[in-house]
């Protein structure tokens, strides 16, 4: 018990179950679940950039493809689905990790998540190849910058989250479920919710704008 | 494979033609032996500065205590003290370049001895040195190591995050250090605009230079702000409302908060550039459907927030400086707070001001001249605000009072400038002048570097223990205030008579004898700075005279005057409890400072870690193979950063525990050299019996 964190009364963790005896890892959370939602802010102004660069260029295709000739609306349709449904997976993992002290089920619904994870970058990494198939890479225009600027970032996010969550995996093996491993489980779950609504936009302003 | 094919793959493009002598002895004309002996001996500087470094550490048997004591240190205060070594470093490098391009263009007519790469290649490092490695360090390290402090807290809320930004910053620095050895730096000023930094143009290293160290220090720098903002939010000691805290914290807030939002667009923007450049994107190029307006849009978006985040901290040092040195309360202290959040939000509004000539229409122009005057308004406010202080206070002229002074006249001028130019048709006139170039300096030596300088004098004493030397120190604040007029104030007429930043040499010799001014000015500022070291010197050897263990030698107002100095590892040996504004002035006016509590208990203390200096090696290694070429060196780099972070959250013993005797012992002998101590009056404060106990008879000049 340190005296140097007496500072707030020792709020508990609405979102995460730490126990009854754990006060101290209460007040401990809360300090770094807020230092993650300021993160969460920090990195929603570089998407945001990007989405603002990428409203400015979407008509500079340089005489190359534009959006209609390259966007395949039932592949990126299953990637939606695959990602929503990932949130939802992952909903059901912190709710057994606030409600039951079981490891089984949240491994289980955890592992679920990996997989629509790991689902939603392969299809990605697919839609991204046939379009350089295409001719249309990064190097054909404005436009196709602004577009692997914008939706690979969110990919290279997605996939440290998959691997963030193969490690935690680990960790609930190797530590249990410590308070530690539980915040961090929590900050994963935000991070991973975060990329949902990230997608939400791309779906909605890069893919179904662009097909409109 | 050929020899030549295995240089390639391990060290790139790396050659003998990027050493600074090659081309001098390729082409030994005149001007290339000049440029070529300037570029060397810079070189010669940083490698022999670097091997008598090492040597002396060796020599001293210092590697142990550097490594952990300092490098691996995620105590608050030693990363404070480390980002302010690396800003005075940084900052003796900048002001000799300033120095060489001021000699430049004093001989400048039809001329010079500088060649004009060479002379860009100047200006580009002095404006990203002075920005992003001389006042970023300076304020986030003095931030560092008093934010916590003045909240009553033993830490940052992430310790080791705080390390690894101390280690980003410090890789993208060496960086630019690195760049003066091998091969050449941008040339395409601190803003590096595209077209011209595209590869279609500028094909070399220096634009990748400027890139990774950007980019690295960014990261860093969005990680401080992190840091800082949830610090004041969740570590203030019970009871200090947000409005008891003391004005320098408040600005630490709105300078995080502003990190928070404005870099990101700084980070995005280099790598887009870095993407241009390595991958054959089209964000900023002519062709291709790119748009370089992008480049100055989110450039700038970061840019004026970014002077913000310069010179709110400055204002919080003046704020403490001024009720100090009166022996007031701070006068308008809840108004000074909403100017500080107002500009920090206005910040945001006025990005365009930098771009009036660059084509949009003139309603726009209009708007954001407007929002940019607006700016004006609280920053006024604040000025009063400092003046009202010192009025029917006990005002003492010391060394951080003359800064606060001239800060307090200089900046008004700089700021009336920075209303015309707000005004877009009179900006068009004197956009890309030497005007503006004695504007912002105008507003970033007294508003930032006074700021720091002042700063560094008033807390100095609780970093080591003992003052610095009061005399050489007003030499040398009187010779920074007088260099810089005379440094910038001909640069206004210049601006005027139509001489254009950047430039290398000129045909009008009306401008000469301005120049030649400005020269001096230089020189001074160069005698300033060297003041400053000599003070460091006499001070360290006096140190045993000038020394204030009692630890508040200015008869201090916040919480990290109430502690030993140097404070202790954990700052506080109990939290303090907070009723008031100017808690440690109330408690010594009610006869209740130097208590001992009741009990002491356990204090847990975050273990060193080595996890800072990894990642700064790491991410300058990748820096450096990204500049050269070296893919391989590159992601070895790039793999061996999650692998450490990985590795590191393996870790369990984070935290180690100090037991209550050891902080009762250290706390009782204190308070017994405090009983022992005569308290001194004002009188006597810059005098060797000011050994940090200040008489407080003396009740309160007003409040
Ligand atoms: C201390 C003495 C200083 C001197 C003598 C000095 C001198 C100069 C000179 C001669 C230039 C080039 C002007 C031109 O374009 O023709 C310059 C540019 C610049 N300085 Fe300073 N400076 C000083 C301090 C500072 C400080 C403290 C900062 C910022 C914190 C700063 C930031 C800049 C920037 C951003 C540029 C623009 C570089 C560019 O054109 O890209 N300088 N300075
Ligand atoms: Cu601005």
């Amino acid at each position: 018990m340190s005296a140097g964190n007496v500072n707030t009364e020792a709020l508990k963790h609405p979102g995460i179950n730490l126990g009854e005896a754990h006060g101290e890892a209460h007040t401990q959370a809360e300090g770094v679940v807020f230092g993650f939602w300021v993160f969460l802010m920090s990195d929603f102004i570089l998407f945001g950039l990007l989405f603002a660069t990428y409203a400015t260029m979407v008509d500079h295709t340089a005489g190359g493809p534009g959006p209609k000739a390259l966007f395949d609306l039932k592949s990126i349709s299953i990637e939606t689905f695959a990602l929503l449904l990932s949130s939802f997976t992952f909903g059901m993992a912190s709710l057994n990790l606030k409600h039951g002290e079981r490891r089984k089920p949240i491994i289980l619904w955890l592992l679920a998540t990996l997989m629509l994870g790991l689902i939603f970058l392969g299809l990605e990494l697919h839609d991204f190849s046939s379009m350089i198939d295409k001719g249309a890479g990064p190097w054909r225009s404005g436009f196709l910058s602004a577009f692997f600027g914008l939706v690979p970032l969110h990919g290279l996010h997605v996939a440290t989250a998959s691997l963030w969550l193969i490690v935690m995996l680990v960790q609930m093996g190797v530590f249990g479920l410590t308070p530690r491993v539980k915040t961090r489980l929590l900050r994963l779950g935000l991070f991973w919710h975060f990329l949902d609504i990230i997608w939400v936009g791309i779906f909605s302003i890069v893919y179904l704008a662009g097909l409109s | 494979m050929t020899a030549s094919d295995l240089w390639h793959l391990v060290f790139g493009r790396l050659g003998l033609q990027s050493l600074p002598f090659w081309d001098m002895i390729q082409h030994p004309t005149p001007s290339h032996i000049i440029n070529g002996i300037i570029a060397t001996g810079a070189a010669a500087v940083v490698v022999i500065g670097a091997l008598v470094t090492v040597f002396l550490i060796t020599k001293y048997r210092k590697w142990g205590v550097l490594w952990s004591d300092w490098l691996t240190s995620v105590d608050h205060k030693k990363i404070g003290i480390m980002y302010i070594v690396l800003a005075f470093v940084m900052l003796a490098r900048a002001l000799i370049e300033a120095l060489l391009i001021r000699t430049q263009q004093a001989d400048g007519l039809n001329g010079g001895f500088l060649s004009a790469d060479h002379f860009a290649q100047l200006f580009s490092t002095h404006g990203t040195i002075m920005i992003f490695f001389m006042a970023m360090p300076f304020l986030i390290g003095l931030i560092n190591f008093v934010m916590p402090q003045q909240i009553g807290a033993r830490d940052v809320s992430f310790p080791m995050m705080n390390s690894i930004s101390l280690g980003l910053t410090a890789a993208g620095a060496a960086l630019v250090m690195v760049s003066l050895v091998l091969g050449k730096f941008e040339t395409g000023g601190w803003t590096a605009y595209p077209p011209y930094t595209e590869a279609a143009f500028n094909p070399g290293p220096g634009v990748d230079y400027w890139i990774w160290a950007i980019a690295l220090s960014s990261i860093g720098t969005t990680m401080t702000g992190i840091n800082f903002a949830v610090t004041i939010y969740k570590k203030r000691a019970p009871g200090m409302t947000l409005f008891r805290m003391p004005l320098f914290t408040w600005t630490a807030l709105c300078t995080a908060i502003l990190m928070i939002f404005a870099m990101p667009p700084l980070t995005a923007v280099s790598l887009m550039l870095a993407l241009d450049r390595y991958l054959d994107f089209h964000f900023f190029t002519n062709g291709m459907g790119g748009n370089m307006m992008n480049f100055a849009n989110l450039f700038w978006l970061f840019g004026h927030p970014e002077v913000y985040i310069l010179i709110l901290p400055a204002f919080g040092v003046y704020s403490e400086v001024f009720s100090t040195f009166s022996g007031k309360r701070l006068y308008g202290y809840t108004s000074l707070v909403y100017a500080t959040m107002a500009i920090a939000v206005l910040s945001f509004t006025v990005w365009l001001h930098h771009f009036f000539t660059m084509g949009q229409s003139a309603n726009i122009n209009a708007v954001f001249g407007l929002l940019t005057m607006i700016i004006g308004i609280p920053t006024g406010v604040k000025i009063y605000d400092w003046l009202l202080t010192m009025y029917q206070g006990r005002v003492r002229f010391t060394v951080p009072l003359i800064y606060a002074l001239a800060f307090s006249v200089l900046f008004v001028l700089g700021g009336l400038s920075g209303v015309l130019l707000a005004n877009p048709s009179i900006d068009f006139q004197v956009h890309n002048s030497l005007f503006l170039v004695a504007h912002f300096h105008n507003m970033l030596i007294p508003g930032l570097l006074f700021g720091m300088l002042a700063g560094y004098h008033f807390w100095f004493p609780k970093a080591f223990g003992f003052r610095l030397d009061e005399r050489w120190g007003r030499l040398s604040a009187y010779l920074w205030i007088s260099g810089f007029i005379l440094a910038f104030f001909p640069l206004y007429a210049l601006g005027l008579m139509g001489m254009t930043r950047r430039t290398v040499s000129y045909f009008d010799p009306a401008y000469t004898p301005w120049m030649l001014v400005a020269e001096v000015g230089a020189l001074v500022l160069t005698a300033a700075l060297t003041t400053l070291v000599i003070q460091l010197i006499v001070s360290i050897r006096e140190r045993k005279a000038n020394a204030v263990p009692v630890g508040d030698p200015w008869d201090g107002r916040s919480l990290e005057w109430a502690i030993a100095a140097p404070s202790p590892e954990w700052n506080f040996p109990v939290i303090p409890t907070v009723t008031d504004r100017d808690p440690f002035a109330v408690a010594k006016a009610q006869h209740t400072a130097y208590q001992s509590p009741p009990a002491y208990e356990d204090i847990t203390l975050p273990t060193n870690s080595a996890m800072g200096m990894i990642i700064c090696v790491v991410g300058g290694l990748l820096g450096f193979a990204l500049v050269w070429h070296m893919w391989w060196l590159a992601i070895l780099s790039a793999l061996a950063v999650p692998v450490a972070v990985i590795a590191k959250s393996f870790d369990t013993r984070t935290e180690k525990v100090i037991p209550a005797a050891e902080v009762r012992q250290q706390h009782q002998a204190w308070l017994a050299q405090a009983r022992q101590e005569t308290p001194i009056s004002r009188q006597l404060e810059t005098s060797p019996d000011n050994h940090g106990l200040a008489d407080n008879t003396i009740a309160e000049a007003s409040t």
